[in-house]
């Protein structure tokens, strides 16, 4: 069974490759280039996937899921100009597909210790663009 | 993996009436949507495309590629028409959701050819919104 929780941060960034002309960056990243950066609401989707316990009738107990995207992602995340306050964006472009796999490593670990399979990450930008990050081989 | 999904929205109207069926069988099947003159709905369209980011850019695709892709092989072809009349997809096909989601499907493929010739990108999924109750999808691994 997959369950999945939801969390929302609010960030700033500004993507653009400092190896790069301002023209380069414009037609890579668009409007996401502009220098001084501009922020989003993210809205994170968590997948989990496990058996249900026999006991407990649950794959995992949602409040510890909350819990960890909170200390892992949120408190990391939430209210931050990435670029320049969450690492690794001082060295990596700060897209959606980035920060999608960032919070995968974050959450894998800790959730493995506790013995629960991370199945995917789904991060919406905004009502028109999310990035889908999982282990799974692409079909 | 990393897979790529981006929302577009489109308004176009359509008939659903099968001409091989009778006024009262397809008004038994497709109840208000065989009115004669047709309906219109505000659609959105979900187009997903997988491929590792490339390292520098952190991009799956630029943006702009892929609104350029799907605006000239989708949006700039359906938006604001009337299916059955103005497209000759439709000519013979009943644009129900499904029949439009296979020949966008058909387009982007088209399209696709055209804007990335060899690159490392998979057309991985689509999903068509045809009101915000019904909704429509072509699971991965069906696209290529």
């Amino acid at each position: 069974m997959l369950i999945t929780r939801k969390a929302e941060f609010s960030a700033s960034h500004v993507c653009s490759d400092p190896n790069l002309s301002p023209e380069e960056n414009e037609r890579l990243y668009g409007k996401e280039s502009r220098p001084h950066g501009h922020g989003h609401n993210y809205v994170l989707e968590v997948t989990l996937r496990g058996e249900v316990d026999p006991v407990h009738g649950m794959v995992l107990d949602l409040k510890a899921l909350k819990e960890i995207i909170r200390d892992q992602v949120l408190d990391v995340y939430d209210h931050r100009f990435l670029n320049i306050e969450v690492p690794p964006f001082d060295h990596i472009v700060p897209t959606a597909e980035n920060i999608a796999r960032d919070i995968w490593e974050r959450l894998h670990g800790p959730l493995a210790a506790m013995g629960s399979t991370l199945h995917s990450v789904r991060l919406h930008e905004s009502d028109e663009l999310y990035v889908d990050y999982s282990e799974r081989e692409a079909r | 993996m990393t897979t790529l999904t981006r929302r577009y929205a489109f308004s176009a109207s359509h008939r659903l009436f099968a001409k091989a069926l009778s006024e009262e069988r397809n008004r038994k099947i497709f109840g208000k949507c065989a009115n004669s003159f047709g309906h219109g709905h505000n659609y959105f369209l979900e187009v997903s495309v997988s491929g590792e980011p490339d390292p520098s850019s952190g991009l799956t695709m630029p943006r702009a590629s892929l609104d350029r892709w799907v605006g000239d092989s989708v949006l700039g072809r359906i938006d604001h028409t009337h299916l059955n009349s103005d497209l000759a997809e439709f000519r013979d096909l009943v644009p129900t959701s499904e029949n439009v989601l296979v020949v966008i499907e058909a387009w982007l493929r088209e399209g696709w050819r055209k804007h990335f010739p060899g690159q490392g990108l998979r057309l991985c999924g689509l999903r068509l919104e045809e009101t915000p109750r019904n909704s429509f999808r072509v699971q991965a691994g069906r696209v290529q």
